[in-house]
């Protein structure tokens, strides 16, 4: 398909299976493949590992013992483990990862459901994490030592200190009940909730397709807070790692070049220092993001957002094994692509890295 | 060469605070540079890096710059803010780095580099600015200027960037154009091929050039005149054309260290050096 034939040096030809512009995309298709199905063996395993019963879950503890056999046998549970995996496997590529006991709800509808909104969450959070990260920790490498830095690594230690349940209730208490600058708990206020169709179940993009701007000030005002309070965290680190990647930059070569062409200081720092920061930086945000993407389950039980962090742990107090894999399997699979996606920037940011 | 005085540096001193106390890096060197060539010559931490650097403002944070009198032309280098030093730098006097591998930014296409270089002192727009840029890259004998124009640094080969380094330095056409060993990163059978197109540029548009380099006889070839520093301080002065004159034993000594076809080839000459060389 994709095999190009080069010629070696000594004259003998070599076909290459994985080069050229399809060959790459080939490569990651096939790498992408193989990440997917460790996942899913792994997932799979620690399902049966576990020791919960999955049976019992559902048939409850008195069912009598031909109930209880015939409901294994509908679960698939009495044949081989391969043959199982198997299923497994064909039944989450098409989409179905079972039934959900606590909700009733087939286990894609309720991801469907859950994912959005954090999702919603975790991307408002790192853009403002990112925002604020990235310039504060420039700021502080250029005065280092001096007071800006400290007040930067002040601020940023404390944003790594500070548990965030506290932190949460604290936002609450001062911009929610006293000074009433922003919404409460929920994705929106309660009599709205009924009001909107979850098109793509993010809440600020929905409103905006149904023209409501009311509802979407509503959705802005009920974010802002518990993403701002994610935010911090990200923040913290991306300014700590922005600050010693501009040290590392700012002592190079290539800075004392454009000094001596006569550059202003803001475009070395910005443009020259700052295109080479970003490329070491790109993993770092990355990887907050889709940390942040995972769940956070203590500022959604806070902020009563219904996301994936809070539907996890949920389910696993629940013994709700289908639930916890799904949720299990979306979590890799985010990691996976946020991996990707990083991959694909880091090769915009750096030539070198292209081929 | 007109006798017109371009730089003149009276006893110029640059020191360090580093933890392990203060190191003087230059002490008291003092020199005139009309439209001509000069050289430094010297071995590691004699201070000859220090020295063009300290022209130009760029000593390190850590550094102290004092001089009786730093002037180029009528300008007191000594008393210039930072916005008066970016109309100096680049524009009048610029600086060829050492290994284009590190002193060129790794993830702006070489044309932009070029391009910035320019129209930091030039009102041109941007289509006029990449026709002189290609140009320039012509006028280093680079022959696909176009490819190299669009490519990165790490795409091309050291000989190549040093081109190009020449290219961008030397593009806002300055007067004065300090050398810090330009080719001593290169391979030896491209350090000549180099070094002859920076010398056919620097003659063509009648530029002063500051050679810094530990390589006697190459700065001799290419200089009118040599400075010998040693450890910190200016040890000889010599015409480029007169160098079995000298008469200070350490440039003797560096004179001695090349290999000579004919004579004795049993023993290496070693440089004896004398406490009382670093007594200023």
């Amino acid at each position: 398909m994709s095999a190009v034939t080069r010629k070696n040096r000594d004259g003998r030809t070599r076909t290459h299976l994985f080069s050229g512009k399809a060959g790459s995309f080939l490569r990651v298709v096939f790498s992408l493949a193989i990440t997917f199905f460790g996942l899913l063996l792994v997932t799979f395993l620690i399902g049966r590992v576990l020791p919960i019963d999955p049976v019992l879950a559902a048939v409850g503890d008195r069912a009598p013992q031909a109930v209880y056999d015939r409901v294994r046998e509908e679960m698939g549970l009495n044949l081989p483990l391969w043959q199982q995996f198997f299923i497994y496997i064909s039944n989450v590529l098409q989409g179905n990862f079972g039934q959900s006991v606590l909700t009733a709800n087939p286990v894609i509808d309720d991801i469907k459901r859950v994912f959005p909104a954090t999702l919603e969450l975790a991307t408002i959070a790192t853009i403002i994490g990112v925002l604020l990260g990235i310039p504060a920790g420039v700021f502080a490498a250029i005065n280092k030592g001096k007071w800006p830095d400290h007040i930067v690594r002040v601020i940023g230690l404390a944003g790594h200190s500070m548990p965030i349940f506290w932190l949460g209730l604290m936002g609450l208490l001062v911009f929610y009940m006293k000074l009433d600058w922003v919404a409460g708990p929920g994705r929106l206020d309660a009599f709205y909730i009924d009001f909107i169709e979850p098109t793509t179940g993010l809440m600020l993009v929905d409103t905006l397709i149904e023209g409501d701007t009311d509802l979407f000030w509503n959705a802005v005002s009920h974010i802002i807070l518990p993403a701002s309070i994610l935010a911090y965290f990200s923040l913290a680190y991306i300014a700590r790692m922005t600050r010693s990647f501009m040290l590392e930059q700012l002592s190079q070569e290539y800075i004392l070049t454009a000094r001596v062409k006569g550059i202003s200081e803001h475009r070395i720092i910005w443009r020259h220092a700052l295109g080479n920061v970003m490329v070491p930086l790109v993993t770092v945000i990355a990887l907050s993001y889709a940390n942040l993407l995972e769940g956070s389950v203590l500022t959604e039980i806070i902020f009563a957002w219904p996301g994936l962090g809070l539907y996890i742990t949920n389910s696993l107090l629940n013994a709700d094994m289908n639930a916890v894999l799904g949720g299990t399997v979306v979590v890799g699979a985010v990691f996976i692509s946020v991996n990707m996606l990083s991959d694909v920037l880091y090769r915009l940011l750096d030539p070198r890295a292209r081929r | 060469m007109s006798n017109e005085t371009l730089l003149s540096v009276k006893n110029l001193e640059v020191t360090f605070d580093t933890p392990k106390g203060t190191v003087n890096a230059v002490r008291g060197v003092s020199f005139d540079l009309g439209r001509e060539r000069l050289g430094i010559v010297g071995e590691s931490g004699s201070g000859k890096s220090q020295t063009g650097r300290a022209i130009l403002g760029l000593t390190a944070a850590n550094g102290r710059i004092t001089a009786d009198e730093m002037k180029f032309h009528d300008l007191d280098l000594a008393t210039l803010t930072p916005k008066q030093w970016r109309k100096v730098r680049g524009a009048r006097i610029s600086m060829i780095m050492q290994d284009p591998k590190y002193s060129l930014n790794p993830v702006m296409t070489i044309g932009d580099q070029i391009i910035e270089a320019y129209r930091e002192h030039h009102k041109v727009n941007a289509k006029e600015a990449r026709h002189r840029a290609i140009d320039m890259l012509e006028a280093v004998k680079i022959r696909e200027p176009e490819r190299v124009f669009n490519s990165y640094p790490h795409e091309v080969s050291g000989g190549m960037g040093q081109r190009v380094m020449i290219a961008m330095m030397l593009i806002p056409d300055p007067e004065l154009i300090i050398a810090d060993e330009p080719t001593s990163a290169l391979d030896v059978t491209v350090q000549l091929q180099v070094m002859a197109i920076l010398d056919d540029l620097v003659r063509d548009r009648g530029m002063a050039l500051i050679f810094i380099s530990h390589d006697l006889q190459l700065v001799s070839s290419f200089c009118d005149r040599v400075l010998v520093m040693y450890q910190g301080l200016v040890v000889e002065e010599l015409k480029a054309s007169a160098l079995h004159e000298a008469k200070h034993p350490y440039t003797k000594g560096l004179l001695n260290c090349l290999p000579k076809m004919d004579g004795d080839h049993s023993d290496l000459p070693i440089l004896e050096r004398e406490a009382s060389w670093a007594e200023g």
